[in-house]
């Protein structure tokens, strides 16, 4: 089982051919689910609840399953900083409301890893800093209330960078979290455990955080759908907040369907969050009636631009040809594909870290040491202030709390801060304009694949570069879906490469219908990595 | 660590905070820090200085070639039912920390969401100071650390407070020679209150209550047009008035619920650029800020007269209230830089025309349309100012007025031993049993004659302190005046009969004693007769029979 671990044969093409047939292993009771290497992935959720239902399988069961492969792949890949212990007993409850007949929420029996910058009331959540070692909540997070109103289980909380501010997953006070693909190489980030959790079968869906591609980058990286809502389509409220205007939770799942089922129970507005929305989000399911073929052309009429800017230099090639080769698919599927230019695209990224850091300067003050968190001992007042904070906080950290408190100090907000704004407002312009010509727009989600760990952490300008193709996106406060695309080389069997689809904002709907019917659609295309594929194999014995 | 201590807050009332925050160094803790964390803290130790009490006759001969400027900041706590941010009620004087959740305590992943009570009562104050709204403000979070305010910063209004450019009218006490003064407001802002440090009786340690903390302020900053202490006190009076007019705010100055901060500066006469400002604050009460005011403008006079110009530092200086002088607090190195931007958790506050207008057209009379409604009745300018000072005095006496009391009167009344009831016993207006109703009753009785006036005091103080009605207590005690001619005739002569010898002494001329028969009539009638009628029988019958 643990030969994966070992170097597995190479082989590198669009498809990992060392995959065996695999089902995830509840699909072997769902009497309908007859997987073979070609068959696009299907809801787990939807499968775990027929399956719960006819009393095939119980969530019981499945936690003991999860809890397993976890104990085998956890050593090597450091996703999660802490397992709930209540796990087993949240599985009975939920099987014995199925047994007394009760209803339960669409998430019953899911198991769902969450961020631990978002908080939980039955776990510790120290967003991956040292200042929150040991830090309890006494509240859950509005989504993950939501979570678990509907009936999810929480499995655990997953490593990211310290307060998701990083692309790799480095940057965690704790740990260092490993791709599934290739344990040599990084996750992505900040919401890289979320992702690793998710790529390795670990759990689910998971729910992480997106400020600047979080979600989205990650989800790249390891090969799992993840999708970044509309500002202010989820409540904030229990997000440890990094930059308030452009911080969203987002899910993360092996299917388009799972994610949009997740992004389901937890929207809508919150009384507990000002900038919460209550615009509705449709029953997207029902737009998933059946898998459509691509000689159906199932999008016919559909207009995409693919932004141009996302594809010059600084871009791998390996990366170019897999978006390129959506972009086909996209075609064959009945879209229009043409190049869109925006041309305030490349100071997204300058605005962004201006407005990320400013805003996290702030958020991050309270974390002083005096009502909870670590607190260094000291004589007097400001030596509290700074022990506290110089030993509670990495250095990452540290240097965005320096940015954007001199960006904010007088004599140059206008500048800095300013400006940035101003150059936010140029590119929510052109994010618009484009979106009126185009029902969606299409990029890569990073320059390159998953990189080695250890290979940019000393060159954060290296780092934040990678961000360019996503802080746009959260600049202009829009939704967007990565879905696996193809394959470059690199690792054992290859690396996943994401596509990214931009939506108008609060139209999550089109993005998932479109992106589902990609996903269905997409010949030969496997992404489950090889930590994991013999298990699943394995399970189904 | 937090957990623990927050589930606590429902089951125990009293929760405390890990009690050693921090130690003082020396004793000195609060002078460590920088100038621009600490300027809106009360809590700093004094540094004492040395210097002599320059309020000597030279100066007051010389105050007389200066001019004080003074500008003034004025915090009003408003009383919404819950917090600025959050739902956690505020009650002065609660045990520390029983009224706090995750957001007034700066929880991580804890948001704030505006309570739209503190808009409502910053557009009633904003009109009530005549000012001009801004349709479209933001709230911006000025920035700082200490360990009272437990975000690292203060959500308060920047750039675009929600009311600028406005006056307040207002009379200055008659024996402070009155006169009519309009004082310009630059600016009414809405921010939330930070907590409050405990310190140890030692000085070892300090604590942190945060009950205080997010409650709503609405913050008033004056234009810098009063020129002495007098002025001072009576603008932060007509504040006081107008927000416990609006019912925005109990305007309690002992309780913090009305703080003001004051700005003097001296120039020459004739001299157009400002002096240096200095910052005064402490001031619990309106006489402190008057003395406060005066004793700082003689301090600047004296430095200045004596050359010593440049020694008038820009700096907050605390008013000592025993001591009666202002001494340095901090000295200000330069301007502090809070790092405000606009608050991205909280959306624009964005105010509807009809919003507005449905607030205007619900204001309360103000105290300036009071005054002078009050001076068009004919009263004083002692009366007006004495009953519109109290909102409650004012609605009592409008009250009395609209049960058809004579305005004269009722002013006597209120102003005199009602007023003086209410001084002895210490309580206010609305404390006393007396309804109005029943005073303008009892106006009427004694101007109908039903009632002597002494019997009418009688009655009062017993309608003040056991209420009831003044008919039913002149019924109960037989005390309806004796207006009956014959009556009170043979009283009289009851009185005479039984007093030959006085008799004999008046009728020898010694007239002054006639006081003593109508005393001697009055007691026998147990007060009912009438005065009037009393002494007129007396007189003829004293004078008849010689
Ligand atoms: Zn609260």
């Amino acid at each position: 089982m643990l030969s994966t671990l070992q170097q597995p044969p190479r082989s590198l093409s669009r498809i990992p051919l060392h995959l065996k047939p695999l089902r995830s292993f509840f699909t072997v009771a769902s009497a309908s689910a007859s997987q073979d290497q070609s068959s696009p992935p299907s809801s787990q959720i939807l499968t775990l609840r027929r399956a719960l239902l006819s009393r095939q399988t119980t969530a019981t069961q499945l936690a003991e399953s999860y809890i397993s492969r976890l104990s085998l792949t956890e050593p090597h890949l450091h996703s999660f900083l802490h397992i709930s212990d209540t796990l087993l007993r949240d599985a009975q409850l939920i099987d014995r409301k199925i047994e007394k007949g009760e209803d339960v929420g669409p998430l019953a029996g899911v198991l769902v890893g969450v961020k631990d910058n978002i908080c939980t009331a039955d776990m510790p959540s120290t967003g991956g800093s040292r200042i929150l070692e040991n830090y309890k909540a006494p509240f859950d997070a509005t989504a993950v209330r939501r979570v678990k109103e509907k009936d999810g289980i929480l499995i655990g909380k997953t490593n990211l960078d310290e307060f998701g501010m990083g692309s790799t997953t480095e940057a965690s006070s704790f740990q260092v979290t490993a791709n599934p693909w290739d344990l040599s190489r990084v996750p992505g980030g900040s919401s890289g455990g979320s992702a690793a959790a998710v790529s390795a079968r670990q759990c689910m869906v998971s729910l992480g955080s997106d400020t600047g591609g979080s979600v989205r980058q990650p989800a790249s990286f390891c090969g799992v759908v993840g999708l970044k809502p509309t500002y202010g389509r989820v409540s904030r409220f229990g997000l440890m907040a990094y930059a308030s205007s452009l911080d969203v939770i987002g899910c993360f799942g092996t299917s388009v369907a799972d994610t949009g089922i997740l992004l389901h129970v937890i929207s809508g507005h919150d009384r507990f969050d000002a900038t919460s929305s209550n615009r509705e989000f449709p029953d997207f399911l029902s737009q998933f009636t059946s898998i459509n073929l691509v000689e159906s052309k199932p999008l016919k009429g559909l207009k995409v631009g693919l932004i141009r800017e996302t594809l010059e230099d600084g871009v791998d090639n390996g990366v170019k040809s897999a978006i390129s080769g959506a972009a086909s698919h996209l075609e064959e599927l009945g879209c229009t594909v043409t190049e869109v230019s925006l041309p305030s695209f490349s100071l997204g990224l300058p605005a962004y870290y201006i407005l990320a850091s400013s805003e996290s300067s702030s958020n991050l003050s309270r974390y002083d040491g005096v009502r909870y968190g670590n607190q260094v001992f000291a004589e007097e007042l400001n030596a509290l202030y700074n022990d506290s904070r110089a030993k509670g906080f990495g250095p990452e950290v540290q240097m965005r709390i320096l940015m954007g408190t001199y960006a904010l100090s007088a004599g140059y907000y206008d500048a800095y801060y300013k400006r940035a704004q101003q150059v936010r407002t140029l590119i929510r312009k052109s994010f618009k304009d484009a979106l009126d010509d185009n029902d969606i727009l299409i990029s890569p989600v990073a320059p390159s694949a998953a990189y080695k760990i250890g290979e940019k952490k000393n060159d954060p300008l290296a780092m934040y570069a990678g961000d360019i193709m996503t802080v746009n996106v959260n600049l202009a406060g829009l939704p967007a879906l990565v879905l696996p695309c193809g394959f470059v080389e690199g690792g054992p069997v290859g690396l996943p490469v994401g596509l990214q689809m931009i939506g108008a904002a609060f139209d999550e709907a089109k993005l998932l219908k479109v992106g589902h019917i990609f996903e269905q659609t997409l010949q030969g295309c496997r992404f489950v990595p090889p930590i994991v594929a013999d298990d699943l194999a394995y399970s189904q014995q | 660590m937090a957990s623990t201590l927050f589930r606590n807050i429902q089951t125990h009332p009293i929760l405390f905070y890990p009690s050693v925050l921090f130690r003082r160094k020396n004793g000195a803790l609060y002078c460590t820090m920088k100038s621009s964390s600490s300027s809106t803290t009360q809590t700093q130790t004094a540094t004492l200085e040395k210097h002599q009490n320059p309020r000597t006759k030279v100066i007051d001969k010389r105050i007389k070639d200066y001019e004080a400027i003074i500008g003034i900041e004025t915090h009003v706590q408003l009383s919404t039912l819950t917090k600025a941010f959050c739902g956690c009620p505020y009650n002065y004087g609660a045990q520390p920390n029983t009224s706090i959740c995750p957001v007034c305590m700066g929880l991580p992943g804890a948001l704030p969401v505006l309570n739209s009570k503190v808009i409502e009562f910053a557009v009633k104050l904003g009109l009530a100071l005549n000012c001009k709204l801004s349709f479209n403000s933001k709230f911006d979070r000025k920035q700082y650390f200490y360990p009272d305010l437990p975000k690292g910063y203060q959500i308060s209004q920047f750039d675009i407070p929600i009311a600028s450019n406005g006056y307040v009218d207002l009379d200055l006490p008659v024996e402070f020679g009155g006169g009519h003064r309009r004082f310009g407001i630059t600016r009414v802002h809405m921010e939330e209150d930070a907590g409050k440090l405990l310190h140890s009786g030692n000085g070892s340690f300090s604590q942190v209550d945060l009950n205080r903390a997010g409650v709503p302020l609405l913050e008033i900053v004056s234009e810098p047009d009063m020129r002495n202490g007098i002025e001072a006190a009576e603008y932060a009076a007509e504040i006081q008035r107008v927000v416990r007019y609006l019912g925005i705010s109990n305007g309690n100055m002992q309780e913090g619920s009305l703080r003001c901060d004051v700005n003097v500066s001296i120039r020459p006469i004739g001299q157009s650029e400002f002096g240096t400002k200095v910052e005064i604050k402490n001031l619990n009460s309106f006489s402190s800020v008057n003395r406060a005011i005066d004793f700082e403008i003689s301090r600047q006079v004296l430095l200045h007269s004596q050359g010593q110009g440049n020694s008038i530092v820009q700096e907050t200086r605390l008013w000592e209230e025993g001591a009666q002088k202002t001494v340095t607090m901090r000295k200000k190195e330069g301007l502090s830089d809070y790092r405000y931007f606009p608050e991205p958790d909280l959306p624009e506050v964005i105010l509807k025309k009809e919003y507005v207008d449905s607030i205007q057209n619900s204001l309360p009379e103000l105290p300036e349309m009071k005054r002078r409604r009050y001076e068009n009745m004919g009263l004083s300018m002692q009366d007006v100012l004495f009953l519109a000072n109290d909102i409650n005095v004012a609605k009592f006496f409008d009250a009395t007025i609209a049960e058809g009391a004579d305005v004269k009167l009722a002013t006597n009344w209120i102003m005199g031993d009602i007023a003086a009831y209410m001084k002895n016993e210490k309580v206010s207006i609305n404390d006393i049993k007396l309804v109005p109703r029943e005073l303008a009753e009892l106006i009427a009785s004694i101007k109908g004659g039903t009632i002597s006036g002494k019997i009418g005091k009688e009655i009062l103080f017993e309608l003040i302190e056991k209420g009831g009605t003044v008919k039913g207590l002149i019924e109960e005690k037989n005390l309806v005046q004796i207006v009956d001619h014959t009556e009170i005739e043979k009283m009289v002569d009851k009185v005479l009969s039984e007093n030959p010898n006085q008799l004999e002494q008046y009728r020898a001329g010694k007239t002054k004693i006639q006081g003593y028969f109508a005393g001697q009539v009055m007691k026998l009638s147990k007060g009912k007769a009438n005065p009037g009628l009393l002494n007129k029988i007396l007189q003829q019958k004293l004078n008849a029979s010689s």
